[in-house]
C-alpha cells in the first residue's frame, strides 16, 4: 500500500511535468473578438430545458458572430454573484445570468459597475445597464389552452404547475385564460407538486386530474412534468409540454409544446451587442416575435383536425394585432 | 480518559491531514484522466481560495454557515446522536430572522439585529427540541426524526415565503430586510460579514460548555455511555433533550447568517445542503470546535476554489466533489488511514 501510494505520487507527479500546454487558465486573449460571459442557473447544462436553450442560441451566436463564449455552472445562489463579479471585472462585454435566482447578485454588481453590460433571463432588474429578458408566458399558454379547449371531450383540462412561484402563475393564468376563450364551459383543474424535479408526483397529480375528467393535461413544471407525460401515456389521454419542444418525448401523446425560446433570447441581446445596440430596460418575447408560441405539430398533424389549427392561427394572429389582450399574472 | 480530553491530541490531526493529502492525490488521477496537469489545476484551486486577501475572504465567508452546522453536528454527536436535521433547523432559522429582518421598520439596530438573530436561534432550537424530546422520552431514532423534519422544514418555509412572506418581486423570495438587521458586510465586494464573528464566538462558548461546565460534562458523559451516566446520576433524556436543543440552535445560525449577512434576504431553498456539508464538516474536525473551525475553512476554500476553477479552467467542478467525498471516506475509516501511517513509520 505504501509503494502504491509512492508510485502514485511518483506518476502523477511526472505527468505533472510532462504534460505540456496546460489549458488550465484559458489564455487571456488580446483580441478584438467580444467576449461574452454567461453564468447559468442551478441545473446547468443537460436540463433538457432552460439552459440548454440558452447555450443553443448564445452557440448560434457564437457560429454568426465573431465573439469569444464562456461559461459557469454554478451549484447554489451564493455562488453566482461571485461568478458575475468575476466575468464582469475580467472585462466581459457582456455577462448573461440565466434564472431568476441571479437577480440579487446581478443587482449589486450592475450597482458596483455601472458601466459594465448586463443581462437577466426570467427577471426585471430596473436599471440602465441591465436588459431584462422575460417571456410572456401568458401569451404561449393562452394558444395551448385555447388547443385544449378544443380538444377535449369530456370538457376538462387539467394545469400541472412546478412550484407556486410567480412565473409559474403566469403560465397557469394565460392557460385558463385561453380556455375560457375558445370554450367557456370547459373547466380547469389546477395542481403544483411543489417541485420542479418529482416526475413521480407530477404522475400521480396526471392520473389524479384525469381521474376527475380531464382528457388533456398540460404541465409548467420543468422536470415533474416528465411523470405528467408518463402518465398520459399509460392513461391514454393527451399533454401539452413546456419550454423546449418536448413532442418527441412521447409522440402522439404530446399534443404540443409550449415554447419558450431563451434561444431566441440570449441570441438576439447577443446580436445587439456586435451591432452596438445594446440596451438596458425590460425585452420582453412573446407570441408576435416568436419568444413564444407553440411547436409545429409534427408528431400530432393527423390528430389536431385542420379546423382546430386555423383556428389557432388565427387566435394568433389576434393576440399579435392586439385583438385578444393576454392578461398577466405579473400586472 | 477520553471524557477529560479537551485539545487536539497530535493523533487526532494526524489522520485528518493525512486523508486531505491522500484525496488530493487521489484527485490527482482524475485530473489526469481528464487530460489536463494536477499542478496547474491545484494551482488554481489555491491562488482561487487563499491567494488573495479577497479571495481568502470568500474562502471564510463560504466556511462561515459550515462552521455553525459543523458544530450544530458536532455538538449533538457528543451527547451521542446523530443530527441529520441541521439542513431543516437552519432553514427555519433563516426564515424567521428573515421575518423579523423584514417586519420591524423603525427598531434601532441595536435592538432589531439581536432580536433577529435570537428569534432564529430559538426556532431552530425549538424545530431541534422535537426530534430531541421523541427520543428522550420515546425512543424514537433521532436519524429518522430529524431527517423527517427536513422535509416538514422545506415545505413549511416554502409555503412562507411564496404565500404570506414573499416579497413584491417575481422570485419566491422574502423582501430585503432593513439595514438595521443587516449583519455588516467586512471587507466588499464579498459578502464576508460580521457572521463570522458570531461564528468564532460560538466556537468559543461551545468549547466552554463542553469542557468547562458541568453541563457539558453530563452532556458527554451521556453521550460516551448512557447507562454509565445514568448509574451516575445523570439525567440521560434531559441532557439529550438539552443538547439537541443547542446544536438545533448553532444549525439555525447558519441560516441566520446566509439571510441577514449573504443574501439579506430568504430565497426559496437557498441553502446548497450546508447542514449536509456540516456532517463532513464535524467528521473531519473529530467533533471539536477547533477541529471544526479548520475543517469548515477547508471546505469553504474547496468549494471556493472549485467555483473559481470551474469558470477558469476545463477542469470539472465535480473533481472537488470527489476530493470531499475521499477526505471524508478516508477519515471515516481512520483505522485503515491509521494502518498505513504505522505501518509507514516501522519500515
Amino acid at each position: 500500500m505504501r509503494k502504491a501510494i509512492l508510485l502514485l505520487t511518483a506518476l502523477v507527479l511526472v505527468t505533472a511535468i510532462a504534460v505540456p500546454g496546460f489549458a488550465g487558465a484559458r489564455p487571456e486573449a488580446v483580441v478584438d473578438e467580444l467576449r461574452v460571459g454567461v453564468v447559468f442557473s442551478i441545473g446547468g447544462l443537460g436540463d433538457e430545458s432552460f439552459n440548454d436553450a440558452a447555450y443553443r442560441g448564445i452557440q448560434q451566436a457564437v457560429e454568426d458572430f465573431d465573439i469569444i463564449f464562456d461559461f459557469v455552472e454554478p451549484d447554489d445562489v451564493a455562488e453566482m454573484e461571485d461568478h458575475q463579479r468575476a466575468f464582469v471585472e475580467a472585462g466581459y462585454d457582456l455577462v448573461i445570468a440565466i434564472g431568476f435566482l441571479q437577480q440579487s447578485g446581478l443587482e449589486s454588481v450592475a450597482m458596483d459597475f455601472p458601466d459594465a453590460r448586463l443581462a437577466i433571463v426570467d427577471s426585471v432588474i430596473d436599471m440602465p445597464n441591465v436588459a431584462s429578458l422575460i417571456f410572456k408566458e401568458h401569451e404561449g399558454s393562452f394558444l395551448v389552452g385555447a388547443l385544449a379547449a378544443m380538444m377535449s371531450e369530456s370538457g376538462t383540462v387539467g394545469f400541472v404547475g412546478g412550484m407556486e412561484v410567480p412565473v409559474i402563475h403566469n403560465f397557469q393564468t394565460g392557460f385558463e385564460q385561453g380556455v375560457a376563450y375558445a370554450d367557456p364551459d370547459v373547466d380547469v383543474l389546477i395542481n403544483y407538486a411543489g417541485a420542479f424535479n418529482d416526475p413521480g408526483r407530477g404522475k400521480e397529480l396526471a392520473i389524479s386530474q384525469n381521474a376527475r375528467g380531464a382528457d388533456i393535461v398540460y404541465h409548467a413544471a420543468g422536470g415533474t412534468g416528465m411523470g405528467v407525460f408518463e402518465a398520459a401515456k399509460e392513461g391514454g389521454f393527451y399533454a401539452i409540454g413546456v419550454d423546449s419542444d418536448q413532442d418527441h418525448l412521447a409522440p402522439g401523446t404530446i399534443l404540443t409544446s409550449m415554447l419558450k425560446r431563451v434561444d431566441v433570447a440570449v441570441y438576439n441581446i447577443v446580436a445587439d451587442l456586435v451591432e452596438g445596440q445594446f440596451s438596458g430596460g425590460v425585452h420582453a418575447f412573446g407570441v408576435a416575435d416568436g419568444g413564444v408560441g407553440t411547436t409545429d405539430f409534427t408528431h400530432t398533424a393527423n390528430i389536431i383536425p385542420q379546423q382546430v389549427r386555423d383556428r389557432l392561427e388565427q387566435i394568433k394572429a389576434q393576440i399579435i394585432d392586439g385583438t385578444i389582450n393576454v392578461a398577466s399574472a405579473h400586472d | 480518559m477520553e471524557l477529560q480530553q479537551s485539545s487536539y491530541s497530535s493523533r487526532d490531526l494526524l489522520v485528518p491531514v493525512v486523508s486531505v493529502i491522500l484525496a488530493l492525490l487521489a484527485g490527482s488521477v482524475f485530473i489526469l484522466i481528464v487530460g489536463e496537469n494536477p499542478v496547474a489545476a491545484y494551482r488554481v484551486l489555491f491562488v482561487e481560495s487563499f491567494g488573495s486577501v479577497r479571495n481568502i475572504a470568500t474562502t471564510l465567508q463560504r466556511a462561515t454557515p459550515l462552521m455553525f452546522t459543523g458544530m450544530a453536528v458536532a455538538f449533538a454527536f457528543r451527547c451521542g446522536m446523530f443530527n441529520i436535521g441541521a439542513e431543516g433547523q437552519l432553514y427555519v432559522g433563516a426564515i424567521v430572522a428573515a421575518i423579523v429582518g423584514v417586519s420591524f421598520a423603525n427598531l434601532p439596530r441595536l435592538i432589531h439585529l439581536p432580536l433577529a438573530v435570537l428569534a432564529g436561534m430559538a426556532a431552530g432550537g425549538v424545530w431541534a427540541l422535537v426530534p430531541g424530546i421523541l427520543k428522550a422520552k420515546l425512543g424514537v431514532h433521532e436519524v429518522i426524526n430529524t431527517i423527517m423534519m427536513n422535509f416538514v422544514a422545506y415545505y413549511l418555509t416554502d409555503y412562507l415565503v411564496t404565500g404570506p412572506f414573499h416579497g413584491g418581486r417575481w422570485a419566491p423570495e422574502t423582501d430585503r430586510v432593513f439595514p438595521t438587521a443587516a449583519l455588516a458586510r467586512i471587507f466588499p465586494p464579498t459578502r464576508l460579514n460580521s457572521g463570522i464573528l458570531l461564528a468564532l464566538v460560538a466556537i468559543g462558548v461551545v468549547y466552554v460548555i463542553l469542557w468547562k461546565t458541568r453541563t457539558g460534562y453530563e452532556i458527554r458523559a451521556v453521550g460516551l455511555n448512557p447507562t454509565a451516566a445514568e448509574y451516575g446520576g445523570i439525567s440521560v433524556s434531559r441532557n439529550m433533550i438539552l443538547a439537541m436543543g443547542i446544536s438545533g440552535a448553532l444549525a439555525s445560525l447558519a441560516g441566520v447568517e446566509q439571510v441577514l449577512g449573504v443574501h439579506g434576504r430568504f430565497i426559496q431553498r437557498f441553502s446548497p445542503e450546508l447542514g449536509f456539508v456540516g456532517i463532513a464538516v464535524a467528521l473531519l474536525g473529530k467533533n471539536h470546535p477547533v477541529g471544526v473551525f479548520f475543517a469548515a475553512i477547508l471546505f469553504g476554500a474547496l468549494r471556493t476554489g472549485g467555483a473559481a476553477m470551474d469558470r477558469l479552467t476545463d477542469v470539472p467542478r465535480e473533481l472537488v466533489v470527489i476530493i470531499q467525498a475521499m477526505i471524508i471516506m478516508l477519515v471515516a475509516a481512520d483505522e485503515l488511514t491509521r494502518g498505513l501511517l504505522r505501518r509507514r513509520r516501522t519500515v
